[in-house]
């Protein structure tokens, strides 16, 4: 046997097996949006989280500090008044990478999360909310202190 | 397996709202060590919440997210007395489950 076929044979297997004793869902086994995580910027992200555009929406409440004393810690809360909220991301604008976390809700979901996440210097925090199967974004600046990239 | 995390659900008027703190260096992958070399990136990547054999939540983190995450989400249809399961997966592929039930 050929060693590609053998490697996708394999590969087939070890994630089948995964999925199959439920350690990752199905969907899981192809998920961690890399590219997204790459995304230097919001309209990156949002194309590779599969959107073109985000309308600025009153209905996405961002709960986050307006100071953060310590850019390594910032808690970050996303909450969402809209009606069929199947996605939340979080982003930082001046980090490094600006995607910081992103959520998927099921249909028994709340629209609401909440998170610590590291900001490397003062900065626009960004939600992204995917309702309905459209994106919105709301964006509040949190000023930070003492910068949370450990440099 | 990795360290456990402290997984907390509580049910109010239908909805459950459930805290968890991991246990994770989240790395970013941009610090470098005293000798000056970059320490390379080790960060929880998935993470997903099961209730009564149903998924309830599912996640990703990226390096950003601060060192042990904290993460609260909330959902429908759990009752007092019911298992909430929460898996995370890092990009090492080590894993760690945490089980809670919901009071």
């Amino acid at each position: 046997m050929n060693h590609k076929r053998r490697e996708a044979l394999r590969l087939t297997a070890v994630i089948g097996l995964m999925a199959a004793t439920g350690l990752i869902s199905q969907a899981e086994a192809a998920a961690w949006n890399k590219a997204a995580f790459e995304g230097k910027t919001l309209d990156e992200v949002l194309k590779a989280l599969g959107g073109s555009s985000a309308d600025k929406s009153g209905a996405i409440t961002i709960n986050a500090p307006d100071i953060a004393e310590n850019g390594a810690v910032v808690p970050v809360g996303v909450t969402t008044t809209m009606a069929k909220t199947q996605q939340i991301a979080i982003l930082v604008e001046k980090n490094p990478s600006a995607l910081a976390a992103q959520f998927i809700m099921t249909a028994d979901t709340e629209p609401f999360v909440a998170s610590r996440v590291k900001m490397g210097q003062t900065s626009n925090v960004h939600a992204l909310v995917k309702a309905d199967g459209k994106w919105f974004v709301s964006t509040k600046e949190v000023k930070v202190t003492l910068g949370g990239c450990g440099g | 397996m990795a360290d456990p995390m402290r997984v907390r659900a509580q049910e109010t008027g239908g909805i459950v709202d459930v805290k968890v703190l991991m246990k994770h260096d989240m790395e970013t992958g941009q610090r470098k060590d005293s000798s000056g070399k970059t320490i390379p990136a080790h960060h929880i990547t998935t993470i997903t919440a099961t209730c009564k054999g149903k998924q309830v939540f599912q996640g990703e983190f990226g390096p950003a997210v601060s060192k042990d995450p904290f993460l609260n989400f909330k959902f429908k249809g759990g009752a007092k007395g019911d298992e909430v399961s929460v898996t995370w997966v890092d990009n090492k592929n080590d894993t760690r489950t945490d089980k809670a039930k919901v009071s």
